[in-house]
């Protein structure tokens, strides 16, 4: 009964703030709309989620040298290789971007979702602001749960740790990692095929890349006019805080016209209301996601520059082969592990890319759906709103006998 | 609307506007646009025969001339206003150039509605001036100023340029003037924050018109997401479309709070008109008693008011008896045309508050149910644009939901 609570509660907390994170809220609001896209999620994923993962409740911690941010990562399972079914850890942003390095590094060619960026410059003040904070609980959430949902992401080692590990024994376990040099090889190794580049990438990729190349003008665009509007609107709505006030300010030169006039004034002040509430779902929901996507166009492109790499090297190496008359042995031993790493490297990009694909898909139509959805709401409420001035102004009318509704 | 006896015969209506050019006074071209005034005898409407209305053409500043006749011969009356010399008030899109179409259409409507109020008027609608407006193309202007109103008008205006202070003020009138003044001040202010958010509005709609480009151009790299999003871009510029018709509805609006800001003008003017006809009546009175006063002393010998002659006499040596008695004459005489004027200024004055008063309570009437209903047709509208809104957005929601 309670991971059917839970399964139903963890698809909402995509979108919905965690406000008491104390416990999951059997109460939060599901809609019809929502809990039919769960079910169709989850048909294309294993029958039972068995892990279920938030962040919530950001605190200050305060030391000599720095303030920085911890966030509550609580975790309900009931997978067999962790020893419990909850954990409750605290987690900073460096940590985060520990996870996701790692994950990177152990899969070079598998696409990670994006972490929110470390400091917006653009309309930011402070990093403690209370508004950028959220954001980045929420982004964080998603990026949790982004792994927890990927097949080969969710049993990695280091995300059990993340998870699990109390913030000493993460300090001690993320020490233990590769060593600096031999990240160092690895990144001069890259370098390195970089500059030698891929002679023969197969079709699909060169594709790919030119869609991930259309996709990020696409939808770095979407996240710049979705950002116009909620300027504009909220533009608007620095006029249209002044109508209402006007209007309440003439009824008070007026006798019979004070009460229609009074009447406008708190239609206008609660259109106001509603105007506030639709940028705020805006810059809640719509503009998040548009961001995201936007930051996963960098995640496609550093993979298929990896998986470029990965090949350069094969490629390097069977000329190696052809060409030297030594070491014919190791070389050949280097070659076929070359070759066995293009093929899990080009395997696992096809299909994690379908997976991507999918979960764009599936991500942008609902942000766009909830998107026209608030419109909609927005609307119908001003519409009630202007509605039952109308319906009272009417009935005054006929009161006093003169109508004259044309 | 009242049915006068005007309205009881004929159909007024401005019909049309076109450009025309010529030479103004100073010999100079100038383009310029006529409004052409339709008027048709009610009977034969009912009657089912419809005979070509006669009709006549006008310009603006005929208009003016009109009204400002009607200003100095009704003082008491509330004078409707004409439309807007310039365009004002305006955001952005709309143009301030008085020769813009949409400019020129909105003043057509506002022409006839000013000509219909004159004629709805009780007292207006029977001047013989303004029946000849509408009825007499030619000689109008020279019967105009063959009235000799312009005379009056000048020394009016001069007058009620001028600063007086009258020193028991009608509480009525006072606090009708200080209305006015209200009035005029918050419906700017509405006007001018109503101008600002109609720009702002206008600029989020337009932005959304990006989401149609951007769509579109998405969808042909996608494959199951294309028709959605191409779709859902359509939706998307026709949300982007909609804001011009809101706009230009909204302008109606904007129209008929501009006509009672400036019928705020007109009930502060026939204030002011009070206020002179008020101060000559207490200039009169004052001078009256003034002089009544020199009588008596001249009579009695003291003197109780300080005057140069006195002084100078006292210096100089008194008058001669034969002086006095032609001084005294000479008062009386003046007394006697004081207390007629008193007399005529203060049934001047009753006349005028009686006579503007009745059309104060008039114009509140009208004013009241006609504000009320540009209220009611601005919901109406808001109506619309949620309506639109919703219409719009569920459209885009089910496009996106395919995607």
């Amino acid at each position: 009964l309670l991971s059917q609570q839970l399964r139903l509660n963890e698809r909402d907390l995509h979108d919905t703030t965690v406000t008491d994170g104390s416990s999951f809220n059997a109460s939060m609001q599901t809609s019809p709309a929502s809990m039919i896209n769960q079910y169709k999620f989850e048909e294309d994923a294993e029958d039972t989620k068995d892990i279920f993962v938030t962040v919530d409740n950001p605190e200050s911690h305060v030391t000599a040298i720095e303030t920085y941010i911890t966030y509550r990562v609580v975790t309900k399972t009931t997978r067999s290789e962790f020893d419990s079914s909850e954990f409750e850890v605290r987690r900073r942003y460096q940590d985060f971007l520990w996870l996701k390095g790692r994950l990177e590094e152990a899969h070079p060619t598998l696409i990670v979702h994006p972490l929110p960026e470390k400091f917006v410059v653009k309309g930011m003040v402070e990093r403690f602001n209370e508004d950028f904070i959220e954001t980045r609980r929420r982004a964080l959430h998603r990026f949790l749960n982004k792994i927890a949902e990927h097949p080969i992401f969710s049993s990695s080692e280091d995300f059990k740790i993340f998870l699990t590990a109390a913030s000493g024994e993460l300090t001690s376990y993320k020490k233990q990692g590769p060593g600096f040099l031999s990240r160092m090889g690895e990144t001069v190794k890259a370098v390195a095929a970089a500059v030698r580049g891929v002679r023969n990438r197969p079709q699909e990729f060169t594709e790919m890349q030119e869609y991930v190349e259309a996709f990020s003008q696409k939808i770095s665009s979407l996240d710049k006019v979705t950002q116009r509007i909620v300027r504009e609107q909220k533009e608007y709505l620095e006029e249209l805080k002044e109508c209402g006030p006007t209007y309440a300010l003439w009824s008070q030169s007026e006798e019979e016209l004070a009460e229609p006039l009074k009447d406008v004034a708190g239609c206008v002040d609660r259109c106001c209301k509603e105007t506030e509430e639709q940028v705020k779902n805006l810059n809640d929901n719509l503009i998040p996601v548009l961001h995201e996507y936007a930051l996963c166009t960098e995640t496609l492109k550093a993979v298929l520059r990896r998986r470029d790499n990965i090949q350069a090297d094969f490629e390097a190496k069977t000329e190696a082969l052809a060409t030297k008359k030594a070491d014919r042995d190791t070389m050949r031993d280097d070659l076929d592990k070359a070759e066995d790493r293009l093929e899990w490297a080009n395997n696992a990009l096809k299909s994690d890319w379908t997976r991507w694909q999918k979960d764009m898909r599936t991500d942008l139509r609902s942000a766009f759906v909830d998107t026209a959805e608030r419109n909609v709401n927005y609307y119908e409420k001003c519409l009630a709103v202007w509605e039952s001035f109308l319906h009272s102004q009417r009935t005054d009318a006929e009161g006093n006998g003169n109508v004259d509704f044309s | 609307v009242e049915r006068t006896s005007l309205l009881k015969m004929m159909e007024i209506s401005v019909a049309e506007a076109e450009k025309r050019t010529g030479k103004n006074a100073v010999n100079m071209q100038e383009t310029y646009t006529v409004y052409l005034i339709e008027t048709r005898p009610v009977d034969a409407a009912s009657e089912g025969t419809n005979p070509v209305p006669d009709s006549l053409w006008r310009r603006y500043s005929e208009f003016e001339l009109l009204r400002n006749y009607l200003l100095v011969t009704y003082p008491f009356s509330v004078v409707p206003p004409l439309p807007e010399k310039r365009a004002e008030f305006v955001w952005h899109k709309l143009s301030a150039d008085n020769m813009d179409p949409d400019f020129v259409e909105r003043r057509r409507v506002g022409l006839e509605n000013f000509l219909l109020r004159v004629a709805s008027h009780p007292d207006l609608s029977s001047d013989k001036i303004f029946y000849s407006f509408l009825t007499e193309e030619n000689g109008w202007k020279e019967t105009v100023f063959e009235t000799g109103f312009q005379a009056k008008a000048d020394s009016r205006l001069k007058a009620l340029n001028a600063t007086f202070r009258v020193k028991n003020p009608d509480k009525r009138f006072a606090e009708m003037k200080h209305y006015g003044d209200e009035l005029q001040s918050v419906i700017s202010q509405l006007l001018r924050v109503r101008a600002r958010a109609a720009d702002r509005l206008y600029g989020v709609y337009k932005v959304h018109g990006n989401y149609g480009r951007v769509f579109s151009e998405w969808s042909a790299i996608e494959k199951e997401m294309g028709d959605g999003l191409q779709s859902a871009g359509h939706h998307m510029d026709a949300y982007a479309a909609s804001v011009d018709d809101i706009l230009e509805e909204e302008e109606h609006y904007a129209d008929q709070l501009k006509e009672y800001l400036f019928y705020a003008d007109a009930l502060r003017a026939v204030c002011r008109k009070h206020e002179l006809t008020q101060y000559e009546l207490e200039m009169a009175a004052q001078d009256l008693t003034s002089k009544k006063q020199q009588r008596e002393e001249l009579a009695t010998g003291t003197i109780r008011t300080f005057s140069l002659k006195g002084m100078t006499s006292k210096l100089f040596g008194q008058e001669t008896p034969e002086q006095r008695e032609a001084k005294l004459k000479m008062l009386e005489t003046q007394i006697e045309e004081g207390e007629e004027l008193v007399k005529e200024r203060n049934a001047e004055c009753e006349e005028f508050v009686k006579s503007a008063w009745v059309d104060i309570e008039r114009f509140k009437e009208q004013k009241d149910h006609d504000l009320r209903e540009a209220l009611i047709s601005y919901a109406i509208m808001q109506i619309s644009m949620c309506k639109k809104g919703i219409q719009v957005w569920n459209n885009a929601k089910e496009c996106f939901s395919k995607m």
